[in-house]
């Protein structure tokens, strides 16, 4: 190859090593399989990988010392014939060749001597060296050795002394001139720890006598600093005894520990005399000698008791220490700070220090008073309330607080508020403790109504989960009674959470809710009989039994949530509280029409759907396709959120349009993602400027955007348009008895709705039942209470409807809102189509109906006489409730919401009476979000 | 070279029937070209997918590995691979010279009714019972496919690639094209179920067949109908529907080809030549012209 190259193709460099020409018929060569790779010793044995017990690889026969043949000894040599070599055997002689080879354990290799590593000065060698100079025969004779210089330096050094390095300087940049060391001025004072009186400074002192300015200094040499980490939990410098030198050192008589610097040296020095007698090689050191040592330094050398201090002193003629390297208490030269020195050996890099530290103040610890017992015991700890105020006062004295006569004690625990309510003062605004009183009335009412509605979505969604768990549990025929004990005991030992008071199943009937929650204390206090003591005794045998199946079924669910049911549920992907669900933001059109287009035979635009379809990227790169939404990060159709439970998910709209309904839909999409631009104008271009032509439209996803679940919040905003509303309909106010209701009903309908229609509850027919008993006192005081109550809800009125104000201005919006409007409100959905039994907010247009149907209720009054008799039943409960309340425009908000309750049954029935087919589809609608 | 230009043939339609190929695999679910149309694939009861040279009637491989009958097959541009879907709810990617299983593509929640790869093979898109189109990456490892098409709301019957193009016909009457470089789909409704669907040679139409006996020829731009061809009876099966190979003549049963009494289940049309391939019952019958002549030596 070579010399092709020379002649032929001189300019070619060539890397590397060819392959060998193969021969003629010869077949290339195969790599060998990883499996057939195997491990071989330098002599070709196959080795065979054992583990780490067996020592890694195989060794010998079958691990073993033996050999095919049998055990022979391999240094056999008959002693008739000639008599073997060597008797004595080495270390070396068991180990295997691997062990001396380079990696071994003892390895074998050609190392440099410390003589020729490098021309390092070792100081002790050197101290040595002048030593044995000094106590040679021959004065002087070492100094041949200082001719015979090793004749290899280290690499660094070479390099080092190529950079113009000169040994005894240190390394780097020289230095143009050393600052001047500035002599401390008298008068000025020092602080922090003393400067070590440096020995340098006498020679700098003498330099400093004559700088020329363009001379430069090597930089002084750095001694290096011994970086050995401490290994050992001996004090700093303590060095314990060395075995090597209790036994060798034996010889020197006592053993002196704490020596000065060159005695150790000197010991070390004796230390190599020792060893330099001794045969080299392998040898074991580490407890005794090995049995195979030729020479036995005495080992047992007898230790006369003459070493030994037989009697204790008081003062040794050593140091005195005994080892220890804490200094030394002198006790009778405390009086004089001048002789207090430190005795012990001054460890290495540490100096005396000069001043002596100036001793710190004690403060004795306090005196204890006689009585005091140190053991401290908690008080129990007693709510102020009326009854108690005495044992307060009895408790607070035992603690021995002072007996203050009570107008100061309650002034103290008064705070600013109530002590100005006391006196009389109007409380200013400002002065709230709480955050929460910051906060204005409405954003109390919505965070208070947001509370109530999760809890009651909480339990709604128990209750569901349960209800399948209750039935089964009804259909067994277990006896009821050995399931209540299992859970009464269950419930009996759990602790009452806070959850679990909050959760109210029958918070709509307060007596019911009443009994309810008295039984449960019962319960927890382990009592068997505690669902007969809180039934109703009036009730009958029916609805009691109902009763307690129902308490028992709702204290199971609660008590069970917690920990069966978290157990076997996981966390919802969608969130149930936000009652919307990702649909496809486009939709199929309705099939109707398209299905009459077909049998006309009219394809083409009235066949045809188009929507926005983004390809995954990796489907366009498949495909080498260029991705045509490049910035969108969404794959498939745009989704958008709709209504979980709208039976508009499932039906599809018969809508006349499709274009504007996209485009409406787009705009609410491209108000999500605003940043989604598509690099071609798409339709979310379009839709941005009609965005601008509809300002109301804007105003509308804005409200929407900003109402979360409480539809409260956007009443605020339109309030200032409700009010003329209202005014211009003063016959409304008229016949409010039948408005209101459905009026607030407008806001979200009640639970209590929905039992009316569909569900025949127990507790109306408790309720209709208890009323017959009271009956006749009742007559009088009703008219009384729908008088008062009718004054409240006057108020009402004007707080109330949001939806007036949202209504005028719904029909302004061209038909493309169709779809936004059902997402605003459900009660928009079927706008203009839908009969007006639900729908207040067609009542401008819609009155005479209305008329008519009070009328229809009048008569039904009439009738069925037991229907208003409950309705007053339940008013009356509600002012029991709130009579004291009623300035308060909180307790106007709820008892609101009550009476859309209660005064909603009879219109609810009114309307089950005469169902349109709408309205049997607009209740289903709503149904399932109340399912129990 | 001089000679001059041979007069185009005016098109014919093989009426002639070459060669009956017994495939012995049970019922032949389908019949399909490959992409030059030398060979064929014939998809089997007995879970097999067998390769055929149907002129000369030889069979080359039988690739088993499916769980359950293959409903449909396809070959790749460049004859090295197979993929075929079947009712074993997996889309299966064959070597084709190995006859191994290169790749099983697991996902679908039913059976899958039709597999077709891209024009470079490198997406499998297989179109199943489960009323989605799943985009299977045939290069990478990935199990799970590229994109899901659920927008069907029926269960699609078929599925046909062009090269930036992807049509399904779905039982819901609807026939949807996905348009990868515009980013749009368009949904065309037919009405009835859509039993196939498939582009023009052009790729300028699209014919639908559907189950009340109608073909419909719709302009793919604007979905209007161009023409429709009744004649058949198909009220109960799955039929595929082709068109010769240059526009001419629909070939769904549009030929009264003495067939026999069975129901053809499957038929392919030859990619360039008038060749016709149908399956009934258990075998595939090739159709020639009738001035075509068999290939001397044939076996």
């Amino acid at each position: 190859m070579a010399a092709r190259g020379s002649d032929s193709e001189e300019d070619l460099v060539s890397y590397g090593k060819g392959l060998e020409p193969l021969e003629e018929g010869e077949r290339p060569k195969k790599p060998v399989p990883l499996q057939d790779q195997t491990v071989r010793d330098e002599k070709g044995r196959y080795k065979r990988f054992h583990g780490a017990f067996s020592g890694g690889f195989s060794a010998g026969y079958f691990n073993t010392v033996g050999s095919k043949e049998g055990w022979t000894p391999s240094a056999f040599v008959s002693s008739r014939q000639n008599r073997a070599d060597r008797s004595v055997l080495g270390p070396e002689d068991f180990m295997d060749e691997e062990d001396l080879s380079e990696f071994g354990i003892a390895p074998k290799a050609i190392v440099t001597t410390d003589d020729f590593a490098s021309k390092t000065k070792d100081r002790i060698r050197e101290k040595a060296r002048q030593l044995a100079a000094a106590t040679a025969p021959i004065p002087g004779a070492t100094l041949l050795d200082d001719f015979i210089t090793p004749a290899k330096l280290s690499i660094g050094f070479e390099l080092l002394r190529k950079m113009g390095w000169k040994e005894g300087q240190g390394i780097g940049p020289r230095v143009k001139r050393r600052p001047r060391r500035q002599k401390p001025d008298p008068g000025v004072k020092i602080y922090g720890c003393a400067l070590p009186p440096g020995g340098s400074e006498g020679s700098e002192d003498e330099d400093d006598d004559y700088l020329p300015e363009n001379v430069t200094f090597a930089p002084k040499d750095v001694t290096p600093v011994d970086f050995t980490p401490k290994d050992n939990v001996h004090g700093l410098a303590y060095k314990g005894l060395d075995p090597h030198q209790a036994l060798f050192g034996t010889s020197r008589g006592h053993f002196n520990l704490f020596s000065d610097g060159s005695e150790g040296t000197s010991n070390l020095l004796g230390d190599v005399g020792v060893n330099k007698g001794r045969k080299l090689g392998i040898s074991g050191q580490a407890f005794g000698v090995g049995a195979l040592e030729e020479e036995d330094d005495d080992i047992y050398a007898t230790e006369t008791l003459s070493k030994y201090d037989t009697v204790l002193k008081d003062e040794e003629p050593g140091d005195g220490l005994y080892g220890w390297t804490a200094p030394k208490q002198y006790k009778h030269q405390t009086e004089s700070e001048k002789n207090l020195r430190y005795v012990g050996k001054i460890l290495d890099g540490f100096s005396l220090a000069s001043k002596p530290l100036s001793s710190k103040k004690n403060y004795p610890p306090p005196q204890l008073p006689k009585d005091y017992r140190p053991v401290h015991y908690f008080r129990p700890v007693v709510a102020a309330t009326s009854e108690n105020s005495h044992l307060l006062q009895v408790l607070s004295e035992s603690t021995g607080k002072s007996t203050q006569d009570s107008g100061t004690q309650s002034r103290h625990q008064l705070n600013a508020s109530k002590r100005g309510e006391l006196l009389g003062e109007t409380p200013i605004p400002g002065s709230a403790t709480s955050v929460l009183e910051f906060l204005s009335q409405k954003d109390k009412e919505r965070i208070r109504e947001v509370k109530h509605a999760t809890d009651l979505k909480a339990a709604q969604l128990k209750a569901r989960s349960l209800a399948q768990s209750a039935s089964h549990s009804r259909l067994q025929p277990s006896s009821p009674d050995v399931a209540h004990s299992s859970w009464l005991t269950a419930l009996a030992g759990q602790a009452a959470t806070p959850r679990a008071s909050n959760f109210k199943p029958f918070a709509k009937d307060p007596e019911k809710q009443k009994r309810y929650e008295e039984f449960l204390v019962n319960a927890k206090q382990g009592q068997k009989d505690a669902l007969e003591r809180c039934l109703d005794p009036s009730m009958t045998e029916w609805e009691r039994g109902r009763e307690r199946d129902e308490f028992s079924r709702a204290a199971r669910l609660y008590s069970s949530s917690h920990s069966t049911l978290s157990s076997r549920f996981t966390h919802a992907k969608e969130e149930d509280d936000s009652d919307q669900v990702e649909v496809p933001r486009d939709q199929e059109n309705d099939v109707n029409d398209k299905q009459s287009a077909v049998k006309m035979k009219m394809f083409g635009k009235l066949t045809r759907d188009t929507f926005e379809w983004h390809p995954d990227k990796l489907l366009c790169k498949r495909f080498n396709v260029p991705d045509p939404y490049p910035d969108s990060t969404l794959v498939g159709l745009p989704r958008v959120k709709r209504d979980k439970y709208s039976v508009f998910n499932f039906l599809t709209l018969p809508e006349t349009t499709s274009s504007p309904t996209t485009q409406a839909s787009s705009e609410k999409v491209a108000q999500h993602r605003s940043s989604d631009k598509s690099r071609k104008s798409s339709r979310w271009d379009t839709s941005k400027q009609e965005k601008k032509e509809n300002s109301i439209s804007e105003f509308l996803s804005l409200a929407r955007s900003k109402v979360g679940p409480s539809k409260q919040e956007s009443s605020p905003l339109v309030k200032k348009e409700e009010k003329p509303v209202t005014e211009s309909l003063p016959d409304k106010e008229r016949n409010q008895d039948v408005n209101s209701p459905a009026e607030e009903s407008s806001a979200r309908p009640s639970m209590d709705l929905f039992k009316a229609i569909f569900a025949s509850s127990s507790d109306e027919k408790s309720s209709s039942s208890e009323e017959e008993q009271g009956d006749s006192e009742d007559d009088q005081e009703t008219s009384r209470e729908a008088d008062l109550k009718s004054s409240q809800e006057t108020g009402l009125v004007e707080t109330a409807p949001v939806v007036q104000a949202i209504e005028p201005a719904l029909q302004e919006p061209p038909p493309p809102f169709l779809i936004q409007k059902m997402q605003i409100d459900e009660r928009e959905e079927f706008g203009p189509r839908l009969p007006p039994v639900f729908c207040p907010n067609a009542r401008q247009t819609l009155e005479t109906p209305q008329k008519e149907k009070h009328k229809k209720n009048k008569e039904k009054h009439k009738t069925k006489k037991e229907h208003r008799r409950k309705k007053e039943k339940k008013k009356k409960h509600r002012k029991h409730k709130h009579k004291g309340k009623q300035k308060n425009k909180k307790s106007e908000k709820s008892s609101s919401s009550e009476s859309t309750d209660s005064s909603e049954s009879p219109s609810g029935e009114e309307g089950a009476t005469a169902l349109s087919p709408e309205e049997l589809l607009r209740r289903l609608k709503r149904f399932p979000l109340r399912r129990q | 070279m001089a000679f001059p230009e041979p007069k185009p043939r005016p098109p014919e339609l093989p009426r002639k029937r070459l060669r009956t190929l017994e495939c012995g695999q049970g019922a032949v679910r389908a019949v399909r070209f490959n992409a030059d149309g030398n060979y064929c694939l014939t998809c089997g009861g007995d879970k097999t997918l067998k390769l055929w040279n149907p002129l000369r009637g030889t069979l080359l491989r039988t690739y088993s590995g499916h769980g359950y009958e293959v409903l449909d097959a396809a070959g790749s541009f460049d004859n090295s691979s197979l993929c075929s879907g079947g009712g074993d709810k997996a889309v299966v990617l064959w070597d084709v010279a190995s006859g191994q299983v290169v790749r099983k593509f697991r996902g679908h929640a039913g059976k899958v009714n039709t597999v077709q790869f891209n024009e470079e093979a490198t997406v499998i898109l297989s179109g199943s019972i489960d009323s989605t189109i799943r985009c299977w990456d045939s290069r990478s490892r990935r199990p799970e496919p590229v994109q899901t098409l659920d927008e069907a709301k029926d269960g699609v019957s078929s599925v046909k690639v062009s090269d930036h193009e992807v049509l399904a016909g779905s039982v819901d009457g609807r026939v949807r094209r996905y348009d990868l470089r515009m980013g749009q789909l368009f949904s065309d409704y037919v009405g009835s179920p859509i039993t196939c669907a498939c582009f023009s040679r052009d790729g300028q139409c699209v014919l639908a067949a559907s189950l009340d006996s109608t073909l419909r020829l719709l302009d793919k731009e604007t979905g209007e109908l161009l023409g429709e061809y009744t004649g058949h009876r198909n009220q109960q099966y799955k039929l595929d529907c082709c068109l010769s190979e240059r526009d001419t003549h629909v070939g769904a049963l549009v030929l009264a080809l003495p067939v026999g009494p069975g129901v053809v289940q499957s038929l392919a049309f030859h990619p360039s030549e008038p060749c016709l391939l149908t399956a009934t019952g258990s075998s595939v019958h090739c159709w020639r012209e009738e001035a075509y002549e068999a290939e001397s030596g044939a076996g």
